[in-house]
């Protein structure tokens, strides 16, 4: 069977970041990851990011992807597993990975230490015929057209005027595609004002405290209806507005990707700050099981720039762990929470830092 | 259908290639997702549910939901989304749960 210092399972910006870092203090890193091209989220972003200047804000997310891979790429310690997926955990530290078009090809990996860096997937949103084709999640639309080029829908109703919705709905006009209007549910909007009038001034609407109830169409959408909602998100009878799309983004938030931690065992809490289940860590990132660290999105919903100071926390710990050794140690682990209480210390992060305050296990030594 | 323009992106399609989707020929290009090459070409049911057997479209692009699952080169069950397009690829719309004949 194939053996390993470091598993790391997703190649997103945490996964990655773990990679670069715990392959500098020289453990044999491989790296499994599922997506057609490696890098996670970010090469779907063609926006500048926001965030701390040394977590690359202002740099487009596809930009942010090209440099982290090919730092990965020049790590001789690190293998790559790409276009494959992680589909279980065994108790002898044993995971199995499926890999080729039709499933074909079964790896077994035995691993010291694993760290999930599996990202986050969309949430649904329950209304009628929610399921008809049509019917998109956001990080789908951007996958489509800001990837391959394709052209989602010819008329777009994005729920969700949080920082995801906002930006997919400029990226949506970027590319030449009509945004009909935008609902949400809560009575103001969630991201950035800047974005926001961006988009007003660009003439597409934004309806506060408004969602969709339904959705028409035989095989595909071809009209929705939105309805003004209460304070508890109940529709408001005859407030009813039918709209001609063809397309449905949902962006209504992001679920941790957690399955394999589950099944590994480790304690699980619902944090509803943290975006749904997530794996209790210390401030190590390590999770209740000692083989086990955690970074980025399925630690928590947040972003890029904390999802890659996680991954060099777990990278870093982890392979201290095993015994690798780099003479600041000390030093390094306290230099990176700094950055990441300081990344965390805006008004946006408020609900983030409560969630992270319950998910903690605190360490008795240092 | 593609986009045209794009004020920021530039896109690099890698080679155009034939495929066919129940028989009938299409065209997309290499390495792209079936699913994407599929949707650009109008395509927008992709699979049916087992029970009821409701259309199914493109949703997650992360190869999570089995919204896309079809029939790949005689294999069923094929996440479309995150299968790359290859010269001569045979796709079928699958029924059920699917099999191999
Ligand atoms: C529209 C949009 C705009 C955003 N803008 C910003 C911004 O401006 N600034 C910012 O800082 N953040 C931004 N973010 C957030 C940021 O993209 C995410 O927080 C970040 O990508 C999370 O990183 P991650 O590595 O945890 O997960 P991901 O990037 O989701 O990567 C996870 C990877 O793991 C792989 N994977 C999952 N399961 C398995 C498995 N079982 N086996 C193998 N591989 C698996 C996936 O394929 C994927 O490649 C934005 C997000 C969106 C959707
Ligand atoms: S679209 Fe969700 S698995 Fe392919």
């Amino acid at each position: 069977m194939r053996e390993t210092d470091i598993a790391i399972i997703g190649g997103g910006p945490a996964g990655l970041s773990a990679a670069i870092y715990a392959a500098s203090l020289g453990a044999k890193i491989t790296l499994i990851d599922d997506g057609l091209e490696l890098g996670g989220q970010l090469i779907k972003q063609t926006h500048k990011f926001f965030g701390s200047e040394a977590q690359f804000a202002g740099i487009r997310g596809i930009e942010i992807a090209k440099k982290l891979i090919q730092e990965i790429e020049r790590c001789k310690n690190i293998e790559l597993i790409t276009n494959a997926t992680v589909t279980g955990y065994y108790e002898d530290e044993v995971i199995t990975i499926i890999q080729g078009a039709d499933g074909n090809i079964m790896k077994k990996l035995k691993a010291q230490r694993i760290i999930v860096a599996t990202g986050a997937s969309e949430n649904m949103l329950p209304f009628i015929n929610n399921d008809l084709p049509g019917v998109y999640g956001a990080g789908a639309v951007q996958t489509l057209m800001n990837l391959y080029g394709v052209v989602p829908g010819n008329n777009v109703l994005m729920v969700g005027a949080g920082n995801i919705g906002l930006i997919v709905s400029y990226q949506l006009l970027q590319a030449g595609i009509k945004v009909e209007a935008i609902v949400e549910a809560l009575p103001k909007i969630g991201g950035y004002l800047v974005h926001a009038s961006k988009i007003r001034r660009l003439g597409v609407p934004i309806y506060t405290s408004h969602s969709l109830k339904e959705v028409y169409g035989t095989d595909w959408v071809e009209k929705a209806v939105i309805s003004k909602v209460n304070k508890n998100f109940e529709f408001i009878p005859e407030t009813e507005k039918e709209l001609e799309v063809d397309t449905i983004c949902l962006a209504v938030g992001l679920s941790p990707l957690s399955d394999l931690l589950w099944q590994a065992g480790c304690q699980m809490k619902y944090i509803v700050e943290l975006g749904g289940y997530v794996a209790l860590r210390d401030d190590h990132m390590k999770s209740s099981l000692d083989n086990i660290y955690i970074a980025g999105d399925v630690a928590g919903i947040e972003e890029a720039s904390s999802a890659m100071l996680e991954g060099k926390i777990a990278g870093l710990n982890a392979a201290v762990s095993l015994g690798y050794r780099v003479d600041n140690f000390l030093e390094l682990n306290i230099n990176l929470r700094k950055e990441l209480k300081e990344l965390r210390a805006n008004p946006l992060s408020e609900k983030v830092k409560i969630g992270l305050e319950k998910a903690l296990i605190k360490r008795e030594v240092d | 259908m593609r986009i045209k323009e794009h004020p920021i992106l530039e896109f690099n399609p890698g080679k155009k290639v034939k495929f066919t989707l129940d028989e009938i020929e299409m065209e997309g290009y290499e390495g792209e997702p079936i699913a994407s090459a599929l949707v650009a070409a109008g395509v927008k049911v992709l699979s049916r549910s087992i029970k009821y057997h409701r259309p199914r479209g493109f949703f997650c692009a992360i190869g999570k939901c089995s919204s896309c699952l079809m029939k790949v080169n005689g294999i069923p069950n094929v996440r479309t989304c995150v299968t790359k397009l290859e010269e001569g690829m045979k796709i079928e719309t699958q029924k059920g749960k699917g099999d191999f004949n």
